[in-house]
């Protein structure tokens, strides 16, 4: 990609509020965050020429809503992820010319359900015949399954993977929009309700409502935006299982590795040069999968290193830094949220601002280890 | 409002890809495929081979040996599950390879009692008009 035209995020947003909102269906959560988002980027809905979200309610409901006519759309809806993958097939299109300034969207009323598509799955998938019959009841009996295999094999702790969220914490006590900001220990985590074996409630992530929206246009027009502008310096996306019974070898995401390896190839960069990480979190052992796939620590190496302290406030590699979906919020597709936070810790305005964050990398998840997005975010183009 | 009565596990649909899986199951047979052409024996059914792509595939009847891979005990029971819980819900790997999703029978469903890598063997549990592989411990002179 070296030579290829440059693209930023201009604007950046997430709904007024994130929570319990039982006000808001989703539709209105995208248009909420759309709007916030253009106001960010000083832009109006007439300069969107390009449109990306996940059904439902999709791309057509949501620039239909806002009375846009894209000549350019992404309906790539492969889970909590997608968000980043959007931001990368919106950076082609971009560069293709295919479409000026694209408008990406996430809405979910994933606590309340208010205007949301029930839940269904059909007896005769794969997933349906071969998952469902032994009882499994979403991702805290799917996301959790290759924890023992971990632990096992590369012991992990539980004490460490109950720090996780005791790390997370830390970060989500300087967030005064995070769902939960008392400090909590190992122990509080450990005599929580067991969820599914070995994971307790405070290792799970939230279910709220919120949203959150991005305006993606060419870097050439970085000096037009109220905001400094967020470089897109390299991306990356991979997806390796619909079935976690199936996922190759449950101690390591080879969809997390290819995404990364893709992302900091075009970016240039190398693990020592990321000053602040997203790493998307539903349950506890996902930032150590991640942590690994991305090359920050040898394999095995992870759960030390966060308990350590090297990811929480003061230390060397910030994550997570929002509180993540631990602790600040998740709506079902927490992708986007990551990627605000990143946007936020290299314009230098977050909430828990680190002084590190030149170059951001994001990594989302997309069902239980299915899919994977990596984006390598900048303050300065490469 | 009436109250909702007891929900029935969920049930399979075979597909016709699927449906010699089943027969065998209800044979009391774990069927699974494998490539002609490189040798790869996998799981779930599907008429490629997924480590060369060739359709030169065929079924054969697996010994139903099997150890546990991985696990979690699930406290939160879905519709069906809710005389169960806490329950497993496991993967086993196959003797001959592939891993599979299963309930694990004839065991307390406890973390003392379910141990990594412990050995397994298939059995097969009716419901809805087809029949579930489950696995049990691999006991001494037991048949596989």
């Amino acid at each position: 990609m070296s030579g290829a035209p440059g693209v930023i995020i201009a604007g950046a947003a997430e709904t007024d509020q994130v929570g319990k909102l039982p006000g808001h269906s989703t539709l209105a959560l995208h248009l909420e965050a759309a709007v916030n988002a253009l106001r960010d980027a000083g832009l109006s809905t007439r300069d969107i020429d390009g449109i990306a979200t996940v059904s439902a309610p999709g791309p057509v409901q949501v620039a239909h809503a806002l009375g846009i006519v894209p000549r350019w759309i992404d309906g790539t809806g492969v889970g909590g992820t997608s968000f980043l993958l959007h931001v990368r097939h919106a950076a082609a299109a971009i560069r293709a010319g295919y479409a000026r300034t694209v408008l990406i969207t996430h809405g979910e009323s994933g606590r309340s359900r208010v205007g949301a598509t029930p839940y269904r799955g059909s007896p005769s998938s794969v997933t349906g015949q071969f998952e469902t019959p032994y009882g499994t009841f979403g991702a805290t009996t799917t996301f959790t399954i290759t924890a023992l295999r971990y632990m096992k094999d590369l012991g992990l702790t539980p004490e460490q993977l109950a720090y996780v969220a005791v790390a997370q914490r830390r970060w989500a006590a300087r967030n005064p929009r995070a769902a939960y900001r008392d400090p909590i220990t190992v122990e509080d985590v450990l005599a929580s309700r067991m969820i599914a074996y070995p994971f307790h409630l405070l290792e799970c992530c939230l279910v709220t409502d919120g949203g959150g929206a991005l305006v993606i246009t060419s870097a050439d027009r970085a000096a037009e935006f109220p905001k400094p502008a967020v470089h897109v310096l390299g991306t990356g996306e991979s997806s390796e299982t619909p079935l976690i019974s199936q996922m190759a070898d449950f101690t390591a995401s080879q969809a997390f590795r290819r995404a990364g390896q893709d992302a900091f190839a075009e970016a240039g960069i190398g693990p020592s040069d990321v000053g602040h990480l997203m790493i998307y979190d539903a349950f506890a052992h996902v930032p150590i999968y991640g942590l690994e796939a991305l090359g920050f620590v040898a394999r095995g190496e992870a759960g030390a290193f966060i308990a350590e302290g090297n990811t929480e406030p003061g230390g060397r590699l910030p994550l997570n830094t929002n509180g993540g979906g631990l602790s600040y919020t998740h709506t079902g597709m927490y992708g986007m949220f990551a990627i605000t936070e990143s946007v936020r810790q290299v314009r230098g305005e977050a909430a828990a601002q680190v002084g590190s964050a030149d170059i951001s990398v994001v990594l989302g998840n997309g069902g239980s280890f299915s899919t994977a997005g990596v984006l390598v975010l900048g303050r300065h183009p490469r | 409002m009436t109250v909702p009565g007891p929900t029935a596990k969920p049930v399979p649909e075979p597909t016709p890809e699927t449906q010699p899986f089943w027969d065998g199951c209800a044979a009391g047979e774990l069927r699974l495929q494998r490539c002609t052409d490189c040798g790869q024996a996998y799981f779930y059914p599907r008429p490629v081979c997924p480590a060369c792509g060739s359709v030169n595939v065929e079924w054969f009847t697996a010994s139903g040996q099997a150890t546990l891979y991985s696990y979690v005990i699930n406290h939160r029971p879905a519709p069906g599950f809710e005389d169960e819980a806490p329950y497993a819900i496991a993967v086993v790997e196959l003797a001959e390879g592939p891993r599979m999703m299963t309930n694990l029978v004839g065991v307390p469903n406890t973390p003392e009692d379910l141990v990594l890598d412990m050995p397994l063997r298939v059995t097969f549990e009716p419901r809805g008009g087809v029949y579930l592989p489950m696995f049990t411990p691999a006991r001494e002179g037991s048949a596989p």
